[in-house]
């Protein structure tokens, strides 16, 4: 039970109400309430534009809220600081893949795992207090290096991977991080279409061990190949919410990707300027 | 027409190799190294935390504290210089942490030069006679050791057995820090502080460590140089001696272990040796362009050169990776 009383095993994972932020008079995040459930595959759509990073930057402290709250795990996450979030078990990946350059690929994924003992610069002089933790989950870096394929790279610099690489290499990095909720942003861009069915099936294990996911997809075939739940986003606000189908068959996700059907122009004389929608 | 000695040029550079002066700046670059090669802190004024470290011992000693004490306390002042500077700018952009270091160190700097505080700090004078008690615990007999030349007295052979031990120690530290998941974490976030927040890694207090300790060993540097002769001047602590760091841990490898110590002993034989060349050759002679006067400031100039050949054509510096060094960024 947490503070307010919720269970939190049949709560959401993660409850967001109200979430709002602006850059001088655009609104970029204006979300009445997101939820994501625990075990599923969220996918969150939407054209350019529509403040689904934004979003991901504010629920994980990289950017302020100018107004809202969100729940994890039934804990209130609001305007805390980013690594705090993200040992909360909310992790994100990025748009651009972030990888350590000059860090070998094994170590990056390394620094995915928290609480390790070697970390702290009091300890770290003792090497005898981490030496056998530091070893346990190099296995396991080593491990998800392999998982992703990059078995033969481990030893490289993570700098000499090509941009798809150092997507597959963020994934391991957040997965050694062992999150309850992996926010993935766009994980597919870049990668090479060989690898894409391959990283597909790996997002889909996620959930079997423990992991949920929301991730930002532009390719819907991807989207509906994996997704549970679909949130679109437009011009800041959450448009519509179910299945990969219930969402493809609304016209207000249709309208807000292709723009409005000339079907409702008809009729009309060309000459009146159009009204804003 | 030129006589020039090699022979004596290179005992020169020898002793100036491994004289206090190169051990201040191994000192000062290991430190210097902890916080801009590991942790990519671009930390431009350096070189006040020697100042503090001189004059926290200077000032106690002056007004009648121990040696031993205000040892512990220029050590101490290191520290606090590290803490006040990192808790503000430590969580803006890495250029603002630049601008805020440069400008502290030259404020420190002019403060402790004006007339105004001459009482505390000696002013341009500075403070004398402050090592007299580490002398008169020196075990060596009076007299200089060496062969020919290459020799020094019981004092300053005192100061540098002492000073690079202290530098050995240092090394050490450093060695095992960063070899361990902290000093993983530290390169990680000089790679990328994003990505390293994004994985719960507390950046702030790891750069806030890493400058701390860079300071306090900056301070320890500013300490041994006070041992050499026993008395604190401004005039040493100009913002150019923090580039000069920067040139010693480049040269020897940015973010190695023994890079920096390695860089200052090369550094400081290669200036000498040219100094020493420079001065043969030009004797007391005045030629329309140079004359004897001009041969310190020619070194620097010589010294700036080969730090542009030597990023050219072996960026990674003595010790370090090159592999590392080219990779790209992004």
């Amino acid at each position: 039970m947490t503070a307010d009383g919720s269970d939190p095993t049949t709560s959401p994972l993660l409850s967001a109400m109200g979430v709002e932020r602006s850059f001088g008079g655009v609104v970029a995040v204006s979300v009445d309430h997101l939820e994501v459930e625990r075990g599923s595959i969220v996918a969150l759509i939407g054209p350019n534009g529509a403040g689904k990073t934004t979003l991901f930057n504010v629920l994980t402290g990289f950017e302020r809220a100018d107004a809202g709250t969100w729940r994890f795990e039934g804990d209130e996450l609001t305007g805390r600081p980013a690594h705090v979030i993200a040992r909360a078990g909310m992790v994100r990946t990025f748009q651009t893949a972030r990888v350590f350059p000059r860090l070998s690929v094994l170590d990056n994924v390394r620094m995915g795992s928290g609480g390790q003992r070697g970390e702290r610069l009091a300890t770290s002089v003792f090497p005898w207090t981490w030496r056998q933790q530091d070893r346990e989950l190099a296995e396991r870096a080593a491990e998800l290096v392999e998982w992703v394929g990059l078995g033969a790279k481990r030893g490289d610099y993570a700098g000499t991977l090509s941009g798809g690489q150092r997507k597959l290499l963020e994934l391991a990095r957040a997965v050694m991080s062992a999150p309850r909720l992996l926010m993935l942003d766009e994980p597919m861009a870049g990668v090479n279409p060989a690898l894409r069915q391959a990283l597909l099936e790996k997002i889909t294990e996620l959930p079997s061990q423990g992991i949920s996911v929301l991730f930002v997809e532009h390719d819907m075939d991807v989207v509906s190949a994996i997704s549970d739940v679909v949130v679109c986003m437009s011009e800041g606000h959450v448009i519509a919410v179910g299945t990969p189908a219930e969402v493809a068959a609304q016209d207000a996700v249709v309208e807000a990707y292709l723009g409005r059907s000339h079907e409702d122009l008809r009729g009309r004389d060309p000459t009146e300027p159009l009204e804003e929608s | 027409m030129l006589a020039i000695n090699l022979p004596s040029a290179a005992v020169d550079g020898l002793r100036d190799a491994v004289s206090v002066p190169a051990c201040v700046y191994a000192l000062a670059a290991t430190g210097l190294n902890l916080q801009f090669g590991f942790a990519g802190l671009m930390n431009f004024g350096h070189v006040a935390s020697a100042m503090v470290g001189a004059y926290g011992t200077g000032i106690a000693v002056h007004e009648g504290l121990p040696l031993w004490l205000g040892i512990l306390i220029g050590i101490a002042a290191g520290a606090l210089l590290g803490l006040a500077l990192g808790l503000p700018t430590l969580r803006l952009r890495a250029d603002y942490l630049a601008i805020v270091t440069i400008s502290t160190a030259e404020i420190l700097r002019v403060v402790i030069n004006s007339a105004r505080l001459q009482s505390v700090t000696g002013g341009p004078i500075g403070i004398t006679g402050i090592a007299k008690s580490f002398y008169s615990v020196n075990p060596l007999a009076d007299g200089r050791y060496g062969i020919g030349s290459w020799s020094f007295n019981q004092n300053t052979l005192w100061t540098m057995i002492v000073g690079w031990t202290l530098v050995v120690l240092a090394s050490l530290l450093v060695y095992r820090i960063t070899r361990s998941p902290w000093g993983r974490m530290l390169k990680a976030i000089r790679e990328d502080e994003e990505a390293a927040r994004s994985l719960g890694k507390n950046v702030f207090g790891a750069k806030l460590q890493s400058l701390v300790l860079g300071s306090t060993i900056g301070a320890l540097a500013g300490v041994i140089f006070v041992f050499d002769g026993g008395f604190v001047k401004p005039e040493f602590y100009v913002s150019q001696v923090t580039f000069n760091w920067y040139l010693v841990v480049i040269l020897g490898g940015i973010g190695t272990v023994f890079g920096p110590a390695l860089g200052s002993i090369v550094y400081w034989f290669a200036i000498s040796v040219f100094n020493s060349l420079l001065t043969q050759a030009i004797g007391n002679r005045s030629f329309w362009f140079i004359d004897g006067t001009d041969t310190g400031a020619i070194r620097f100039v010589v010294v700036g050169l080969a730090v542009i050949l030597l990023l050219v054509f072996r960026p990674q510096g003595i010790l370090g990776d090159r592999q590392e060094a080219l990779v790209r960024d992004r």
